[in-house]
């Protein structure tokens, strides 16, 4: 094959190669392609010049920018905490439980208060506040250490039978299988069954009320209603945090239940732990 | 060498019959039956040929093609349980209902989802890459394939990869790894299928009887050599016991990330793209029946996209804990590659030069056309996409999803059904395909679901991508992620539509070859009386 054999309808010389009957046209590069990638080329060094880009012996080049993303977005934190700077020293000052829903400050307190949720006490109360066995559900009305906004926002800072906070909720129940018969522990959590539930061994239940009057009354209360004083249940509305079955219940009775929650206010700013108390105070069931 | 053979499937199906007795998981029991049952077979094969004389086989003048009549089936084949998987998952995504309770752990999109990437990406587009390869290197060296039946072991070797990939997905077995999800023992086995691949391609080559290598065998060749190197690093691991399928990868954190990275992206880099460019050099010039527009083109954008890819990995991790410096360079890279990419689109658009005309009355070539638009606008839309600023509005959005299957739908896709229509006729000695009006069907089908596909996925993911960046005057994000799920419902039914479209239009496809190759017979196309080429 000759070099210099010409294409027909291009008009243009092949490079005289032949593979299974294909040519190759002999045709420059394209200039506005050539053009283009040089282009890429030039901005690709002057970018790497600019912005971090090569590594050397010990870290990389900066740049002449001094840019980094993770100063870019400290930059966009910052400037919005400055702006909500007068937000965070109404929210130490204010009194919350008097603030309008409507008001700028409730917005925040509620914005702030549901990412403090959501990063820190979702875990064990659930991303939607709803609890689960142990972890008290947040959105009703049912409160074992009170439901007021200073209430919770005491609960939250303080915790509850954690080992790091002088002032943390205390109280114990006690184990029973020590202190009561087995036939006695039947008899008590059939009363307390009785109570929110209306399939029940009624003689059963009438032998057990006594036990409940000797034993669990002092704390529980004559009628069952618990006592937030204490920590101590409601056991007549049949809301159970580790379960109302005649199973889980003896489990109680006889092992009793040591919840706890930590210290957050160790952890958190103080705006923080009013923040997220505004925010489980309006879930549903603030008092 | 037959004894020695039959020493070595014994020994592989006594300790694949160990593993599953003794296997730790459900994966690796299976696995070990599957092979167990595969070296049973082969014994029996091979015991009943020993010592029986040796043919000549008659066909030596001829070329290979058997093989590449396998891999034009397999690749019909899985490209059609592909598109199914994919066309599933995308209801499962719109009506979440359809992981159905009864089907879990299996039927969950979780373990659906590697199962459809890998059947389109390995099954589908590997099966098209070998088998078009095979072809190629055949015909542009002029000499039969190297190695004798080294090719069919390549050929039934990478579909046990397949196999054991697949059902591996489906009973939970995987390194979490994107695209490189199967576990060390797949992985070792596709290593040896590899190598056994690159050694019939690099012995063609070494044995041809043209003076030049053609272009197409260089980016055949960068993607075979490449993707190995891409395995063995991306997958080294270490079992946590001989008798189990997991096992630890040796790096960790952000080097382990940019390691899965440097892979993942150039797994689209060579295996997407490099070895479907070499189909295009092949098919488009033959369809079209005009000569390669640049050869100087050819070499040039060759050996930028060749070195450009292999660093464009970091832009797969901006905003991480890769280090600004890396996410810079990845980023360069990835916009200086945009040319050296579109040099393949101008060379197989440009060889049409004084064959436009055909575009009325070919729906292959126009296939190929399309294909090579579909590439041109998804190796633009890359390197934009790794731009820091855009990226930080689409990275984990709908628009990536949406960018892969411009290029995979598109591109590989529409590349491939033009190859397997220009293969089938030729390969079972036909004039032509079976039905050309059923090409043209296939042709609008799958345009519209690629349109459908890649416009529902722009829309919904610039919508996520802005609603997750959006906040409030106190900085607060406005919304929740379950109200980006909400809103992007409608496009995910009409992205499934699309994927019914597409999925539509292989069937015909299959149809099609299936009216072809019916009762046609198989051809043994003669060697060429080859005079090397100055």
């Amino acid at each position: 094959m000759k070099k210099d054999k010409i294409d027909e309808p291009t008009g243009v010389e092949t490079t005289g190669h032949s593979w299974d009957g294909i040519e190759e046209l002999n045709n420059p590069l394209p200039r506005w392609w050539l053009w283009t990638l040089y282009g890429c080329i030039v901005w690709g060094v002057g970018y790497s010049i600019a912005y971090p880009a090569w590594p050397m012996l010990s870290g990389a080049t900066t740049g002449l920018l001094g840019y980094s993303t993770r100063a870019e977005v400290a930059e966009q934190i910052v400037e919005h905490e400055q702006k909500n700077q007068g937000l965070v020293a109404q929210l130490i000052a204010a009194d919350l439980s008097e603030l309008p829903a409507t008001s700028d400050l409730h917005r925040y307190g509620i914005a702030r208060g549901g990412s403090v949720f959501r990063a820190q006490c979702s875990q064990c109360h659930g991303s939607g506040a709803a609890g689960s066995k142990g972890y008290p559900n947040l959105l009703d009305d049912n409160w074992l250490w009170g439901g007021s906004i200073d209430e919770i926002s005491t609960t939250v800072a303080h915790g509850i039978r954690n080992e790091t906070d002088e002032d943390a909720h205390f109280s114990q129940m006690p184990a029973f299988k020590d202190i009561l018969e087995n036939d006695d522990i039947t008899a008590v959590v059939e009363y307390v069954i009785s109570l929110s539930n209306t399939e029940f061994n009624s003689d059963l239940a009438r032998q057990g009320e006594t036990v409940y009057a000797d034993n669990c009354a002092s704390c529980h209360g004559d009628d069952a209603k618990g006592d937030r004083e204490q920590g101590a249940p409601n056991l007549a509305d049949a809301i159970w945090l580790y379960g109302g079955d005649r199973e889980t219940l003896t489990t109680t009775v006889k092992q009793a239940r040591y919840g706890v929650m930590p210290a957050w206010g160790q952890r958190l700013s103080d705006e923080d732990v009013r923040a997220v108390s505004l925010y489980v105070h309006a879930l549903g069931g603030g008092e | 060498m037959n004894y020695i053979k039959l020493l070595l499937l014994a020994l592989i199906a006594f300790v694949a019959a160990l593993g599953t007795n003794w296997g730790i998981d459900a994966a690796y029991k299976t696995h070990a039956f599957i092979i167990m049952l595969i070296a049973i077979g082969v014994f029996i094969m091979v015991l009943r040929n020993i010592d029986e004389p040796i043919k000549v086989a008659p066909d030596q003048g001829k070329y290979s093609d058997s093989v590449i009549r396998a891999g034009v089936i397999a690749t019909a084949f899985w490209g059609i349980a592909g598109f199914l998987v994919g066309t599933f998952i995308a209801f499962q995504l719109a009506f979440p209902s359809l992981n159905f309770d009864w089907g879990q752990p299996f039927t969950n999109f979780g373990r659906l989802r590697p199962l459809h990437t890998s059947a389109v990406i390995f099954a589908f587009g590997g099966n098209a890459l070998i088998a078009t390869s095979f072809y190629v290197v055949q015909r542009t060296s002029g000499v039969r394939l190297w190695g004798g039946k080294t090719a069919w072991f390549v050929f039934w070797g990478y579909q046990i990869f397949i196999v054991l990939a697949a059902t591996g997905y489906l009973l939970g077995s995987t390194q979490s790894k994107e695209y490189a999800e199967p576990e060390w023992y797949v992985d070792i086995w596709l290593t040896i299928v590899w190598l056994a691949y690159l050694a019939v391609y690099l012995g063609t080559i070494f044995n041809r009887r043209e003076k030049h290598i053609y272009v197409a065998n260089w980016f055949y060749l960068s993607f075979i050599i490449t993707v190995a190197m891409l395995h063995l690093i991306n997958n080294l691991s270490i079992p946590v016991s001989f008798w189990g399928s997991k096992s630890v990868q040796v790096f960790s954190g952000v080097q382990d990330a940019m390691t899965q990275w440097w892979y993942g992206h150039n797994a689209v880099g060579f295996f997407l793209t490099a070895g479907f460019l070499g189909m295009m050099y092949y098919f488009v010039p033959k369809q079209a029946e005009r000569p390669v527009y640049s050869y100087k083109l050819s070499i040039i954008h060759f050996w930028a996209l060749i070195f450009l890819y292999i660093w464009a990995g970091p832009h797969h991790l901006h905003y991480t804990a890769l280090p600004d410096w890396a996410s810079t360079l990845g980023m360069v890279f990835s916009i200086i590659l945009w040319m050296p990419s579109w040099g393949g689109m101008i060379n197989g658009l440009m060889t049409l030069q004084g064959a436009w005309d055909k575009l009325r009355t070919d729906p292959i070539l126009r296939m190929f056309v399309l294909s090579l638009g579909f590439y041109g606008m998804s190796t633009f839309e890359g390197p934009m996409m790794s731009i820091r600023a855009v990226n930080s509005l689409s990275h984990y959005t709908d628009w990536t999803i949406g960018h892969v299957h411009s290029g995979a739908l598109g591109w590989n896709g529409m590349i491939t059904f033009a190859c397997i229509y220009f293969l089938t006729p030729r390969l079972w000695g036909r004039k032509q395909m079976y039905s050309m009006s059923a090409i043209n069907w296939h042709f609008w089908l799958a345009t519209l679901g690629i349109v459908l596909y890649a416009a529902s996925m722009w829309v919904t993911g610039i919508m996520e991508g802005l609603m997750w960046r959006e906040v409030d005057d106190q900085g607060f994000l406005v919304n929740s992620f379950a109200d980006t799920v909400s809103a992007k419902f409608p496009m995910y039914v009409v992205r499934g539509l699309g994927g019914v479209m597409f999925l539509s239009g292989a069937l015909i496809m299959v149809w099609n070859m299936w009216m072809t190759i019916r009762g046609a017979k198989p051809v043994h196309a003669p060697l060429p009386n080859a005079i090397p080429a100055e």
